[in-house]
């Protein structure tokens, strides 16, 4: 087996600094298609109950009856008769480093996981490798307090009932066309559940990685945050470059019960050739807040709209996004809110840019149910072009069919300023160093809500990104 | 007694903007120690003298050139200018949101400086000029001129020179719109900045702040050209009488040009 990481073969941006790959052969892989029998193989393959064979071979129906969606990016050129539906790298889903083979270890090490997990910023750590989950750990105090932090198919194993309960209760498996790919295909992901009233303190973190080229990657991730329960969990993907696209189509549930806070933060930077097609939808329940922070850097197109359900009096839910879009890329992004109760709350704040030719777009949906009074919104999109030649547009969409609330948006579109620029080369700075300020500054309501070292890395990705656009 | 070169020389600027010519042969020159005053009607060009000075791109100088310690600045981005030593106090501050003053301070008199300044220096200086203008620490805390009053912009921009420590500022309406107080703090610092090594150019309607600010010459500047130079003086009989006695030079000078 070899386990030297190469360079990519092609490099479309030089810049993308995740775009080595390792040459391993895969101990499983599918070939590629779609069909009855490969959804079989894979219920065969992880040995699941008979529910989730059916529920796998209904998605697929699902899939195959609907249309693609024809209102965002542009998915024509998606050839799933061209994608391994699965790939499986080793046998085992490890708590322990040093039982993950080494070339996949030495993966992680790269984007610097086990080290962050030694120092303990986090309080747990999952890593998918393409298809199948490689490493959950979680630390011994959260443990015993009864936190389940791993991967989807060992919870299916161990905790099927629980597993069972809440699987596609948030996103039915016929929700849209990706979310029925996913539901039929489902392979990882992380299970999260947090008893009643247990806090954990600092982050869970989650790794995604797709090593095989022309493979799809469709993890399921479930958090429960039980009454009162507190918990982070942030998600971060890499892929290297290959000259064929990849598929990331994930599904994300979260359900939040009375009083439960819950936040979600992801740092999406794959490779400029993965369709990024994500489904992340969470119910929240009395006095319970939802969080989703977004960050979408890299990919060719995706298109993903976090959504809260504010399904009980009191509920908040809020979205926080930031989309970087350069040359040759899409981000169509934004975020959902429903009230579907009376005084729930909601803030959605989404920031985007773009630059050397890329497009960003803001799609957003705020409905309030007839019958859901005292609610309270506020909605706030801003775009920043950096140059001439890159694109930017909003699509905030409200339906509104209750009177009593109180509503609040506010959308821009601007370019870098010239007299902000002036003013900054005027005092010494680069024309470099300058825009890159600017774009900082444009950024940062978000970014101040992210964890420190997490607002360093977005920071500093956005950088990177623009090293590529400008001078 | 042999006199001193100059530090900074304007020679037949021109200037136009958005195709129109609205410096017209300006020349100009500040010995290392000096405080120039120029005073002209609204619209007379002051400004966009300023602004071509400092290089903003949407002023293009169509004649003349203009010297820093002997090196010619035409062809230099702002950045350059600025580190070479060049200031200008704008007459209207933008803001940039979500960028802390503090921060863009710190960069901008590590741009000055050529390198980065110790974050313990940086405190120190930058508290002793914050004390001198009777600013508050939280201050810097903000966004860059993002929600500040017309007064606190300018004494921001006060800040800058004080931290900055250009060799040749220009500053354009820096009284404007200061409450007599914050004239005097203001006047102030640009009096605890002056010094032998480094010359002003102050643009202003008004001769309050001559009383503060002693000019050594004033400049009268009428459709994009000085029409009139004289001492602190000039600026009394400019206050008394207004432009009127001026305006006929200008129409020889100007219109039939
Ligand atoms: N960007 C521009 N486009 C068109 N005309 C301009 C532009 N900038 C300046 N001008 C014109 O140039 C002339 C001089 O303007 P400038 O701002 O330099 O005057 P000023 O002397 O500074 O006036 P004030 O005392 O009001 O500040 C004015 O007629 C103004 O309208
Ligand atoms: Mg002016």
């Amino acid at each position: 087996m070899t386990t030297a990481a190469s360079e990519a073969p092609v490099t479309p941006r030089s810049e993308y600094e995740f775009g080595f790959h390792d040459d391993v052969e895969a101990l499983v892989k599918l070939p590629k298609g779609l069909s009855r029998e490969v959804v079989n193989t894979i219920s065969d393959i992880k040995e699941e109950p008979d529910w989730m064979r059916r529920l796998r071979l209904k998605a697929l129906d699902h899939f195959n009856a609907r249309p693609m969606p024809e209102w965002g990016g542009e998915l024509g050129d998606i050839d799933f008769n061209d994608i391994h539906y699965y790939v499986r790298a080793t046998d085992r889903d490890e708590s322990d480093w040093e039982d993950v083979p080494d070339y996949i270890k030495d993966t992680y090490d790269k984007l610097g996981i086990p080290e962050a997990e030694k120092q303990g910023l986090l309080a747990g750590v999952g890593a998918q490798y393409d298809s199948e989950v490689v490493y959950h750990n979680i630390r011994e105090d959260l443990e015993e307090k009864g936190v389940l932090f791993l991967g989807t198919d060992q919870a299916l194993r161990e905790y099927p009932e629980l597993v069972r309960e809440y699987f596609t209760t948030v996103i039915p498996a016929n929700d849209n066309k990706f979310a029925a790919l996913n539901t039929a295909v489902w392979s990882g992901g992380s299970f999260i559940y947090v008893p009643p009233g247990v806090h954990v303190d600092i982050p869970l973190q989650a790794y995604f990685r797709i090593n095989s080229e022309d493979m799809g990657q469709f993890e399921r991730t479930l958090i429960i945050a039980d009454e009162g329960a507190q918990v982070h969990y942030v998600e971060g993907c890499t892929a290297p470059i290959y000259s064929s696209d990849s598929l990331h189509s994930a599904v994300v549930e979260i359900v939040c019960k009375a009083g439960s806070n819950v936040r979600y933060t992801t740092i999406q930077n794959w490779s400029n050739n993965v369709y990024n097609l994500v489904t992340k939808r969470a119910m929240a329940y009395q006095d319970a807040v939802m969080t989703w922070v977004d960050g979408n850097l890299g990919s060719k197109l995706t298109m993903k709209y976090p959504a809260v359900y504010l399904m009980e009096p009191g509920a908040h839910g809020e979205v926080l996004s930031i989309a970087s879009a350069g040359q040759g890329q899409h981000q169509d992004a934004g975020a959902k809110i429903v009230h579907a109760a009376p005084n729930t709350t909601s803030v959605i704040t989404s920031k985007s840019l773009s630059m050397d030719g890329g497009r960003s777009t803001y799609r957003g949906l705020l409905k309030v149910y007839d019958g859901a009074d005292g609610c309270r919104s506020n909605v706030r999109c801003d775009a920043l072009m950096l140059d001439e030649h890159s694109r930017s547009d909003t699509y905030p969409v409200m339906e509104i069919d209750e009177k009593k609330v109180d509503i609040g948006h506010e959308a821009t579109v601007s370019k870098v300023g010239d007299e902000q620029l002036f003013y900054l080369m005027a005092r010494g700075l680069s024309e470099e160093e300058a825009t890159k300020m600017i774009v900082n500054g444009f950024v940062e309501p978000i970014i101040k809500s992210l964890p420190l070292e997490y607002a360093v890395e977005m920071n500093r990705l956005i950088e990177l990104q623009m090293e590529g656009a400008i001078g | 007694m042999t006199a001193t070169p100059p530090l900074f020389e304007i020679d037949d600027l021109q200037v136009s903007v958005a195709d129109k010519q609205i410096v017209n042969g300006l020349t100009l020159s500040l010995r290392p120690g000096e405080v120039h005053a120029i005073m002209g009607p609204n619209g007379s060009g002051k400004s966009t003298l300023a602004n071509s000075l400092m290089g903003h791109p949407r002023y293009t100088v169509t004649g003349g050139d203009v010297h820093l310690q002997g090196e010619s600045v035409v062809e230099m981005s702002p950045d350059e200018r600025a580190r070479a030593g060049l200031f200008l106090a704008f007459q209207y501050p933008t803001d940039i949101p979500g960028v802390s003053m503090i921060n863009f301070l710190r960069r901008a008199i590590s741009a000055r400086r050529g390198e980065e300044i110790p974050v313990r220096e940086f405190r120190q200086v930058l508290n002793e000029v914050l004390g001198r203008l009777q600013m508050d620490e939280q201050f810097v805390r903000r966004y860059v001129n993002d929600g500040f009053s017309g007064g606190e912009k300018k004494r921001a921009e006060i800040l800058q020179l004080g931290l900055l420590q250009p060799l040749v500022a220009v500053m354009d309406e820096t009284d404007s719109g200061l409450d007599i107080d914050a004239l005097r703090i203001v006047s102030e610092g640009i009096n605890t900045f002056h010094s032998d090594d480094n010359a002003i150019l102050l643009i202003t309607h008004y001769q309050r702040i001559l009383r503060y600010v002693q000019p050594d010459h004033v400049h009268v500047l009428i459709g994009g050209r000085i029409v009139e130079s004289g001492d602190a003086s000039l600026a009394e009989r400019l206050e008394r009488d207004g432009y009127e006695p001026f305006m006929e030079r200008t129409t020889e000078g100007v219109l039939s040009s």
